[in-house]
């Protein structure tokens, strides 16, 4: 098997990031670990001195960290649920996009899991959580569902990468030892074949109710307060659906990326990214009709709190970030996505940023406003995010890049088994399934 | 046993005695200016400022705003370790060692009364020494707020236990109600008919801030009128 490497494989471009990373992939490694470090040291500067060098005062209390908390971990939506959704459905045009989807979720979640951490004023007191915690507060939920959506997730991902190990270590791909390691014996026979779909089934439908409780327990935190603009019945499904619709968008803007870089457009057709984009406009819709309902009602009740929430995003400070989330999650992504002239690959480019931006200032916009208009009359000046802040945040999305680049420089980005097994069967299990669809020939009419 | 206050408007001058004495007895830390333009100024007993009416029959008045010890604190079913819970005699109390620092009673209390320790807390030199014994300092991350200065009761409670006898009304007074100069604050047991504050709380001029939301306020405004 030594010189296995050299025989062509009918998926040689999955193969050759992993085979010759390039020299271009440890520049930009490089690149991503100084601003990591760069984000250590000033995270370790603010353990030192405490949540002051941040932006935050009272009564915002919380900013950026929780903002990025519940955008990341909506992000983390892409991934495992979406994948699920598609096996689950039985869409044969997944194949090449359910692995690039759990990744997103894997590293993301764990991004986005350390946020309230790094929120906390005191992280050093992290095990009171566990040793003291109290099921009746939200925060107690979150870290039990993101914990398991975490684990879920995580053993999703490895579950259907065994087989594509399998083929790296049959390789004699180096590091040996990880794929022999990794790869935990698989031989491709017929029973571990059973058992490893049969593993697959469980997890994915396992996944998706946990990954439908994560958004929603994420809303609670908000909702479950009796605050002007949180307090609202709408706010799980309407946040299960934001996390939605930015993780199509992250995960399309990762599949056009991937297919520049690494020359994937034989697997990564505009078939895909067509089905994909139509998907990412019905999220847009559903969106837009979830935001449409909680203003409306608001406004029509007309609490004087509520108003005072309502007129602070609609035409007082945060006006330019409520039209801008307007603008960016729906007006443009819906232009983009109706017409079939401008449902190309640049522009669902754009759709897709524009959507993950939106997203982002949707976060912004249900955490700051209700906290900036308290009920009583104090003086409440404006939240300016720190330079802290913003290099947690810039930090935050290089990990995000370097994780995902450790990920591709070992394992495939696509399932190459998965490519295969389409290749070989899904063409006659269609056809039978399709002619299972189809009216039966009448026994009378067969008889005569 | 329910610890309450009654602060009566028609009584009180806005002279902000009241926030000063809390600042004092409880250590709360005083904070930079530049810190206090940003809005971190720590105030456990802070003055609202309250406008009535427009111009030219514009009213303007500071009303004193402690903590309001609800009977139903939003505050205490979100906190996620205990470090904020109703005790047995009503008052909202704040474990410091036990919080995490999440501010998530922060953002739940409809009141907004409640501070960040932001940075490490400081004194200006000379006013180190003037700290309270009886209160703790508290560490940098931390969640604070009006304890009813609880300290106090516990001091009460100990000398009544002292001089066995059960504790009388005046034996238990907060900083705010000990040095309101006008004697707007009122202080004592709401269960209790011979306190003052029982009397005051069924006046028909009582009145209870954000009443609407079911809090249960344990602080009772008396209403002016002229």
């Amino acid at each position: 098997m030594e010189h296995a490497s050299a025989r062509p494989h009918p998926d040689a471009a999955l193969l050759n990031p992993i085979e010759n990373p390039g020299r271009m992939y440890y520049y930009i490694v490089v690149g991503l670990l100084v601003i990591i470090l760069y984000t250590g040291f000033v995270y370790i500067r603010q353990l030192w001195f405490g949540l002051g060098v941040t932006g935050m005062a009272q009564p915002v209390t919380w900013g950026f960290y929780i903002i990025n908390f519940v955008f990341f971990i909506g992000i983390s939506h892409a991934g495992t649920l979406i994948s699920a959704i598609l096996r689950l459905s039985k869409a044969e045009w997944r194949r090449p996009i359910t692995r690039m989807a759990e990744v997103i979720t894997a590293i993301v979640l764990a991004i986005g899991g350390l946020h309230p951490i790094i929120d906390l004023g005191r992280p050093d007191r992290i095990s009171h959580l566990f040793f003291n915690g109290r099921l009746q507060s939200p925060l107690l939920w979150d870290v039990a569902s993101i914990t398991a959506y975490f684990t879920a997730s995580t053993i999703y991902l490895y579950i259907p990468l065994i087989p594509d190990i399998a083929i790296l270590r049959d390789r004699g791909v180096k590091p040996r030892w990880l794929y022999e390691f990794l790869s935990w014996g698989w031989q491709g026979t017929e029973r571990q074949h059973k058992v490893l779909d049969r593993a697959m089934n469980i997890l994915m439908v396992m996944v998706i109710p946990i990954a439908v409780s994560v958004h929603t327990i994420i809303s609670y935190i908000f909702a479950m307060t009796v605050q002007p603009g949180w307090h609202s019945t709408i706010f799980g499904p309407y946040f299960v659906v934001g996390a939605i619709f930015s993780g199509i968008a992250a995960i399309l803007v990762l599949m056009i990326v991937f297919r520049k870089v690494f020359h994937l457009e034989g697997y990564l057709k505009h078939i895909h990214f067509n089905y994909l984009s139509i998907l990412l406009l019905i999220m847009s819709l559903i969106w837009f009709y979830f935001t449409f309902s909680e203003y409306l009602t608001g406004y029509y009740g007309h609490e004087p709190n509520e108003m005072r929430v309502f007129w602070y995003k609609f035409s007082g400070d945060f006006a330019p970030y409520f039209w801008a989330m307007i603008i960016c999650n729906f007006a443009l992504p819906v232009a983009i996505l109706c017409n079939r002239k401008t449902r190309t690959i640049p522009g669902i480019l754009i759709a897709s940023l524009s959507v993950v931006v939106g997203m982002w200032m949707e976060r912004l916009i249900i955490v700051v406003p209700s906290l900036a208009n308290p009920r009583l009359p104090y003086p409440t000046g404006i939240y300016i995010p720190s330079h802290t802040e913003w290099m947690l945040f810039i930090g935050g999305i290089s990990v995000f890049i370097l994780g995902y680049m450790i990920f591709a420089r070992f394992f495939p980005v696509i399932s190459i088994w998965e490519i295969e097994e389409g290749r070989h069967e899904s063409a006659k299990i269609v056809t039978e399934r399709i002619a299972s669809y189809m009216p039966d020939p009448e026994p009378s009419t067969a008889g005569e | 046993m329910k610890w309450g206050m009654v602060i009566d408007l028609q009584k009180c001058t806005g002279c902000g005695e009241c926030a000063a004495a809390c600042k004092m007895e409880n250590n709360v830390a005083i904070v930079e200016q530049k810190e206090s333009e940003m809005g971190r100024t720590m105030l456990w007993m802070d003055m609202l400022t309250i406008y009535e009416g427009e111009y030219p029959r514009l009213r303007v008045r500071q009303i004193p705003r402690p903590c309001m010890h609800c009977d139903h604190p939003p505050c205490t079913k979100v906190c996620p370790v205990r470090a904020t819970y109703i005790n047995e005699e009503g008052i909202v109390a704040q474990i410091y060692p036990q919080c995490i620092g999440c501010r998530y009673c922060m953002a739940a209390c409809p009141y907004t009364v409640k501070s960040f320790n932001w940075y490490k807390p400081e004194w200006p030199p000379g006013m180190a020494r003037a700290t309270n014994p009886d209160v703790s300092v508290r560490p940098v991350g931390v969640v604070e707020k009006c304890t009813f200065c609880v300290h106090r009761l516990q001091k009460a409670k100990e000398q009544a236990k002292f001089e066995a006898r059960d504790l009388r009304e005046g034996d238990f007074q907060p900083a705010c109600a000990d040095c309101c100069p006008t004697g707007a604050i009122v202080f004592g047991d709401l269960e209790n008919r011979d306190h003052q504050v029982n009397h005051l709380a069924h006046s028909p001029r009582a009145e209870k801030l954000l009443e609407d939301l079911g809090t249960e306020p344990k602080v009772i405004y008396l209403k002016e009128v002229d």
